[in-house]
């Protein structure tokens, strides 16, 4: 839950209403020295690209702070990458590379195993996968795309997620754009939890069906909307609605909280509605074994309808799956646009998944101490307590700082509240100047007041990265303002006054 | 009789009299006396007040109680969320136990594989292979991040400036998906109350995109210049508005459902002609038409700077995964933060966009490639030219060869069983894999289906040979 102090509202107000004022101000002398010069006459006659206010906030307010994303690197996505330096000449207006880098630590990449680099395991089968297959099929799945490497990912994901079958494609986002409008048509009903994924969003648009948003992660709210849905029926017309689906995800991306997963399947259960469960970011990463929210939360898979998740976050990879009943799953296979016109998923990239779920899995082969010791030994153990440990380790600490960060414990997000525009680059930049690279997010990902840092914590880091970056974070969070909460006082600290006293 | 009767209406009318002047307890209220007809006017002023604060009647509207809609949910019975599976929805394709070069084998026999679009024969080329696996080395699989991120490596950002130098275009984007590129593109553009003319056989990816775009959009006949000249003049001739609304002609440059290619020369007359833009997919075309394979635009000889957007997926001749965008610097940099499929979603793993580098650069060395690709879609054609029952639908030039019945049995439904028992039989009996055109429920393409025969030009004339004979056996036998 964020708390947003009064006082921080009303700055953050009015700074962007600064903002917002000097941008018009250069916009009507644009206008006026655009209007004094003659247009070219190969655009007369055609509508501009983007009219007037369409792209106010890109002109205005992003690009006096383009060089805080999209930071080109040179590296693999590790615990420590090397940022190439960029200038400009013209307020940020366009970015050059130089051949310069910085190697900084890595606090932004979806690394949460830490599958991103060469893998002593997982990178010799890629490479002599590529050797037998080639990087790609150039064919659909439905035609020629399919491989024994494609049906055996699909067997191991189905075992490794709980459910009888599943289903992969080569990228996430087309997964649930292409999904959903096969599942659900014209006469029903999407609800969606109202922080979902754009993907998600595009992918109940696509559908046709009527969409409907409940309050963020409130299952009371969803069975309000549900009573109030079911008893009225479809707008203007009354008929029953053909079906229901319900939308969640498992770790929200910019909250990093947890899905109220038990309270939500017990209303949908009891009013007959599907469930469709995106784990995009907690496959892998949460749970015991890492099977992500269902694990974590005691939830049976066989409860939830269709579950989703991608391949890009905890396994190093590219690509998305959909794992349900073998019925829904043949369907799919016959009639899914992406099953059917898209590329198959390239085959060192399916390689890579397979060996890192083994690795999960612990059936890598790797040498294991006897006995009771070996489910901490194998390295996939490794990594998933590794991963619950520096979670858990940095965000206490964060706490401990006076740091406003949302999320559950255990998730391995951890966004860092900001508010004020300014703070935004302030922050970034002098992160990087240390050799921290970190994410902010603002507008419009996120509400226009409630700009943030977005922390995501791998496997690979070890304790004294995870130091180096809460002391870099203390330091610029202290000359940036942002400790909105009192410091908790060190316990040998308060000891040792106590004592000279 | 009479008398008394007037005596009395006179007697009451006087106490009426009476009683109205009659000062009513002597009162004197603000310095008014109060008489009787004051209480009266009182009483009646009072009456109507109390009328006008009434409600009028409506009948009333009771929302339903707890209990009615526990029995509205009770009631309530969804439907499932498949329909019952039927015997042609549980067949499985055929599984690849090899690369998917020319010669592929699947189930443990060698067969001659004409089902993946590699056109240039790059699958399995050495240089390529080397690179990926400097890339693998250097950067791992995935790049775990979108492109805002910490996720544009160096390889992504040198792909897009040699796609862009190899088009002649100032600048390029990359997308990680072939089919997300046209979806992501038309959105980012077209916004409700444009308007849109596409061409009715474009594949599902530009379906879905026209349909996100929430723009007006009108189809007009396959490939047919004079139904777009009308459909364009009807547009342009109804609203006087149209300059503030922004028009879009979209067209593939090789079609995937029909094979025939898109007349480029004519639709830039119209373009000019009425002030559209043109949107051109060119996810089969680029690499194999043009005399060093920039594309259409270099087939026609049309300046590439009047398109003003080229989408292409590089699933096809460049022989890896992904998909690229370019145009002018404006259209470019407006998808870096409009577009969904890239801001939203992680980047192009590494490797591959490593293999397009390679890919672009050996294409740009050795454009004989292209002179072998056509000798065999012409060896493809002759041999094809004689088949019972089987014609061939699709232009001389594309490499998609696109054959269909010549009789066609009325239903696509059935025409596709028919179909389904060729490609089976020349699978099983000859060693040759093509396959047939399948389309999903959502597909609203209403095409004629056929079998695809993709050329490569990694094919020997052998294998040629032998797609031509077996399918003129098999034809005779089930088509008779």
């Amino acid at each position: 839950m964020v708390r947003l102090p009064y006082l921080t509202a009303l700055t953050t107000l009015f700074s962007y209403g600064l903002l917002f004022a000097f941008g018009q101000l250069r916009d009507f002398f644009r206008k006026i020295i655009d209007w004094s010069k003659s247009s070219s006459k190969d655009l007369k006659g055609y509508a501009p690209i983007c009219l007037g206010l369409e792209d106010f906030y890109t002109r205005r307010l992003y690009l006096r702070i383009q060089d805080c994303f999209s930071r080109p690197i040179a590296s693999a996505p590790d615990a420590w990458i090397d940022v190439v330096e960029r200038y400009s000449n013209d307020n940020n207006k366009t970015l050059h590379r130089t051949s310069n880098t910085t190697k900084c630590l890595n606090l932004g990449s979806y690394n949460y195993l830490g599958f991103a680099a060469a893998d002593e395991y997982c990178t010799p089968h890629v490479i002599d996968s590529l050797k037998k297959y080639s990087c790609s099929t150039c064919s659909v799945r439905v035609d020629g795309g399919t491989t024994d490497l494609h049906t055996e990912l699909e067997e191991l994901v189905a075992r490794f997620v709980g459910k009888p079958a599943a289903i992969t494609f080569g990228m996430g986002y087309v997964t649930n754009s292409a999904i959903i409008p096969v599942l659900i048509g014209k006469g029903g009903l999407i609800i969606s939890d109202s922080l979902n994924h754009n993907s998600i969003v595009n992918g109940a648009r696509g559908s046709g069906a009527a969409v409907r948003v409940f309050q963020h992660n409130n299952p009371l709210h969803l069975e309000e909307v549900l009573r109030e849905q079911i008893a009225e029926g479809q707008p203007r017309t009354h008929r029953p609605w053909k079906k229901i689906i319900v939308i969640v995800e498992g770790i929200y991306s910019m909250e990093g909280e947890l899905c109220q997963l038990p309270e939500i399947i017990a209303v949908c259960k009891k009013y007959k509605v599907y469930t469709y469960l995106d784990e995009a970011h907690s496959i892998g990463a949460v749970g015991k074994t890492g099977r992500g929210v269902c694990e974590l939360l005691g939830v049976d898979p066989a409860d939830v309808d269709i579950m989703m998740g991608t391949f890009t976050k905890s396994f190093g990879s590219c690509g998305g799956y959909i794992a349900a009943s073998k019925e829904i799953i043949q369907y799919l296979k016959y009639t899914c646009p992406a099953y059917l016109y898209a590329t198959s998923m390239s085959p060192p990239a399916v390689q890579q998944v397979i060996s890192a779920i083994k690795v999960i899995l612990g059936e890598d082969g790797s040498n294991r101490v006897g006995g009771f010791l070996i489910d901490l030994v194998t390295p996939g153990a490794q990594k998933l307590a590794r991963i619950r440990e520096n979670s858990n380790f940095f965000r206490s600490e964060l706490q401990k700082m006076g740091f406003e960060v949302l999320g559950d414990s255990d998730s391995p997000v951890m966004p860092i509240m900001l508010y004020n525009p300014a703070k935004i680059p302030a922050f970034s930049r002098e992160c990087l100047r240390q050799n921290v690279a970190v994410v902010t997010v603002a507008f419009p990902a996120t509400p226009l007041l409630l700009a943030r840092a977005r922390i995501c914590i791998s496997a690979a880091h070890s304790r004294e990265d995870l130091i180096k970056g809460l002391e870099v974070i203390s330091k610029v969070g202290d000359l940036a303002g942002i400790k909105y909460f009192p410091v908790e006082p060190p316990k040998h600290e308060t000891q040792g006054h106590k004592e000279l006293e | 009789m009479a008398s008394a009767v007037m005596n009395m209406t006179t007697a009451a009318l006087d106490w009426v009299t009476v009683v109205f002047d009659a000062p009513l307890a002597r009162a004197v209220v603000f310095g008014v006396h109060i008489d009787g007809h004051l209480v009266v006017e009182v009483l009646l002023v009072a009456v109507i007040l109390f009328q006008l604060t009434r409600k009028s009647y409506k009948p009333p509207k009771k929302p339903l109680t707890e209990k009615e809609i526990d029995d509205l949910c009770d009631e309530w019975v969804p439907e499932p969320l498949h329909p019952p599976i039927t015997e042609e929805m549980k067949a499985e394709p055929p599984i690849l136990e090899s690369a998917a070069g020319p010669h592929t084998v699947i189930d443990g026999k060698e067969v001659v594989n004409f089902a993946s679009a590699n056109y240039l024969g790059l699958l399995g080329n050495e240089k390529i292979a080397d690179s990926c696996i400097t890339s693998l080395e250097k950067y791992g699989v995935g790049s775990c991040g979108p492109r805002g991120f910490y996720g544009t490596i160096d390889v992504h950002l040198d792909c897009e400036t040699r796609i862009a130098k190899f088009m002649g275009t100032p600048d390029s984007i990359l997308y990680s998906y072939g089919i997300s590129t046209i979806f992501s593109v038309i959105p980012a553009f077209c916004k409700k109350g444009d308007i849109i003319v596409a061409d009715e056989g474009v594949h599902w990816g530009v379906q879905n995109g026209l349909y996100l775009s929430r723009s007006t959009v009108v189809y007009f006949k396959h490939n047919d210049m004079a139904s777009l000249e009308s459909t364009l003049e009807k547009l342009t001739h109804e609203n006087k508005q149209a300059e503030k609304i922004r028009r879009y002609i979209v067209v593939e440059a090789i079609y995937q459902n029909s094979g025939q290619i898109a007349s480029l020369n004519e639709i830039v007359r119209l373009k000019e002609k009425y002030r559209f833009r043109v949107i051109l997919d060119e996810s089969h075309s680029f690499g194999v038409l043009g005399n060093s394979g920039r594309g259409l635009a270099e087939y026609y000889g049309v300046p590439i700077e009047k398109i003003d957007i080229i989408t292409a997926g590089m699933g096809n001749a460049l022989a890896t995964d992904g998909g690229f965008c370019t145009g002018s610097v404006r259209v470019v940099d407006h998808q870096r933060l409009s577009s969904s499929g890239y801001v939203f979603s992680a980047s192009l793993p590494p490797y591959l966009a490593s293999a397009a580098i390679s890919a672009v650069n050996y294409l740009e060395d050795n454009p004989s490639v292209l002179t072998q690709l056509r000798s065999n879609i012409a060896l493809l054609w002759k041999g094809l030219a004689d088949i019972l029952g089987l014609a061939i639908a699709s232009h001389p030039l594309s490499p998609i060869v696109y054959l269909k019945l010549k009789k066609s049995t009325g239903s696509s439904k059935s025409d596709l069983e028919l179909l389904n028992i060729i490609t089976d039989r020349v699978l099983k009996e000859d060693s040759v894999f093509i396959v047939s055109t399948k389309r999903s429920v959502l597909d609203k393409c209403r095409l004629p289906v056929g079998i695809r025969l993709y050329v490569s030009a990694g094919h020997s004339e052998s294998d040629i040979h032998k797609v031509c004979d077996s399918l003129r056996r098999v034809a005779a036998l089930v088509l008779v």
